[in-house]
């Protein structure tokens, strides 16, 4: 296959991957998407096999290595339960960060393979810059992803974990990275030890960056992890001369990191204030305070009676939802109360759960036709006219003090405003406070009734007394 | 005038791409946020591509090369071997579940 005849198929390729994205913007043209993206991927390993010699070790290579990466990843998407999916993500990312390591090394040693050496063999001053800028990013997303997966699986304390001088740790890392990247190219690419020392190091500096970051900053991280996968191709793109690799990478970085920021924004917080980390750490002592004044406490055969005799009913779920796996009881408690003439809808803050887009996945997957559901803007002033605001697992997101109590750690978050629903049910476990460490007053309001215990076995108390 | 460096129009490509990514991401609807995230993490798999590449160095285009890279072809197979499973896992794992997702969003019965 002629050189340009291949550029120009990794072109079409890239576009492909560009109508995935497209097809995103709504549920209808989705899945057409999600096809133009595998059509993409297939054309860009076609192309690629057609363009190289292929003799048989390497093709058995290719073939053993696609079957066995491909099976294991098929089998791991059919099993995973869709309250893992964070976790799944963060994984995944890891193993781009990895792949991209591997790629810059295979570069290095082998520069004639991908076509950049120069006549006497030796790499381009550009092409170490790349590949050096391709391994630092990779190594970082793969150690921090790591890190993120242990904390979103619970194999690891969502707590922030706070280093002593942390920042000049960090800022130390950075600039060995820099130096020893300067080093590489000055010699030319002999130099492999800084190679591996710049990706020992990335490493390293991954997991300082994520472990000081708390578990409700995790869908700002799970999408900055994203958002480095992306930069990670790209910066290899540069070094295979790939098109398909510069404009998937370009996509996949822009999208981390607008992500990033409509978790930032949601959460009211400065993108580098969730980077620096430490956030729930100080305020989660004075949240020990524990909790003040009297909540009102109420049964399943309350919210039921209450429910059932409703006009309006606005359903807020929350990271404690997906825990308790609620979301198929809270269906059948939506569709009963539908048979009693209640209108039924649902409320998602931008960051309820772990990753952005939660809840959503999880109220499709109990089958919630998604025309029910609502994000933010478009339903809070609905709560104003709803009878019933029923909250289940979320808690930080609903706390009026992020809009009266300028001392409050949350003040400025866009919080949904279930307190201007007539009566507001509280699935809790308990009366303690969110993940940010903060009180709620709304639990000692008089329109407040809390419903303690289990998410998912409050929700099917509910339905058999709605029976 | 002499010619433009190749890399400049790759840097092109690339930055036009940054603001195709940001028009067509800021329009993905909410309720697909993490859908986009597991979509995202199958296409930047296509760095599979630089793992074919790894996998069929071959001794003979490195005599071509200099001695410094003695060796470089085998090490640079299984660099390449490990580098198309782990991207491999991702490809089929990123499609597949996006796949799985969206086949769970369904409009209200009417």
């Amino acid at each position: 296959m002629s050189v340009n005849l291949a550029a120009l198929l990794y072109l079409v390729s890239g576009i492909l991957f560009i109508l995935a994205l497209r097809g995103l913007s709504s549920p209808e043209t989705a899945r057409r998407g999600n096809l133009f993206g595998m059509a993409g991927m297939a054309l860009a390993i076609v192309t690629t096999l057609l363009a190289v010699d292929l003799d048989a070790l390497s093709l058995v290579l290719i073939v053993a290595g696609i079957a066995i990466g491909g099976g294991v990843g098929a089998v791991i998407a059919r099993r995973v339960p869709m309250t893992a999916m964070p976790q799944l993500v963060a994984a995944f990312h890891s193993l781009v960060g990895m792949a991209a390591v591997l790629v810059a090394a295979a570069a290095l040693y082998a520069p004639n393979a991908f076509h950049i050496a120069d006549a006497l063999g030796n790499l381009k001053q550009l092409s170490l810059f790349e590949l050096s800028l391709g391994t630092a990013i990779g190594a970082i997303t793969f150690s921090g992803s790591v890190i993120a997966f242990a904390k979103l699986n619970g194999n690891m304390s969502g707590a922030p974990i706070i280093l002593p001088a942390r920042h000049i740790l960090n800022i130390a890392i950075g600039v060995f990275i820099a130096l020893m990247i300067a080093f590489l190219m000055a010699s030319g690419g002999d130099a492999k030890l800084a190679f591996w020392l710049i990706t020992l190091a990335a490493l390293v500096l991954g997991i300082t960056l994520i472990i000081p970051i708390g578990g409700a900053d995790m869908p700002v991280v799970v999408s900055m992890l994203n958002s480095y996968s992306g930069w990670a191709a790209a910066a290899l793109g540069f070094t295979l001369e790939n098109t398909a690799l510069l404009v998937t990478g370009a996509l996949v970085g822009s999208s981390g990191a607008i992500l990033s920021y409509i978790m930032c924004k949601g959460m009211n917080r400065s993108f580098i204030s969730v980077i620096l980390g430490g956030f729930g750490a100080d305020s989660a002592a004075a949240g020990d305070a524990g909790p003040q004044g009297n909540a009102k406490m109420g049964s399943a055969d309350d919210a039921a009676f209450v429910m059932k005799n409703a006009g309006k009913v606005i359903i807020v779920p929350g990271y404690g939802m997906a825990v308790a796996q609620a979301q198929h009881a809270l269906k059948e408690m939506a569709d009963m109360l539908k048979e009693e003439g209640v209108e039924v809808s649902y409320a998602i803050h931008p960051v309820a759960g772990r990753m952005p887009g939660h809840m959503n996945v999880l109220l499709a997957e109990a089958q919630v036709p998604y025309d029910e559901v609502f994000e933010l803007e478009d339903i809070n002033s609905s709560f104003s006219n709803a009878d019933v605001a029923f909250v289940i697992g979320a808690n930080d997101v609903t706390n009026p003090a992020a809009e009266d109590d300028p001392g409050s750690p949350i003040y400025g978050m866009p919080v949904l405003q279930v307190w201007k629903a007539r009566t507001v049910f509280f699935v809790k476990r308990s009366l303690g406070s969110g993940y940010a460490g903060v009180e709620n007053p709304l639990f000692f309001r008089d329109n407040t009734m809390m419903l303690l215990g289990d998410a998912k076995k409050m929700v099917e108390s509910i339905v058999k007394a709605l029976d | 005038m002499e010619a433009v460096d190749p890399v400049i129009f790759r840097l092109a490509i690339f930055v036009l791409a940054v603001f195709v990514g940001y028009y067509v991401v800021w329009s993905v609807t909410p309720a697909l946020h993490t859908p986009l995230m597991a979509v995202t993490n199958a296409i930047s798999s296509v760095i599979i591509v630089g793992a074919l590449l790894a996998a069929t160095a071959t001794a003979g285009s490195e005599v071509a090369g200099q001695a410094a890279s003695g060796g470089g072809a085998g090490f640079s197979r299984g660099l390449g071997f490990v580098a198309i499973i782990l991207a491999s896992v991702n490809i089929f794992g990123g499609f597949l579940v996006t796949r799985r997702m969206l086949a769970m969003y369904k409009k209200k019965e009417r």
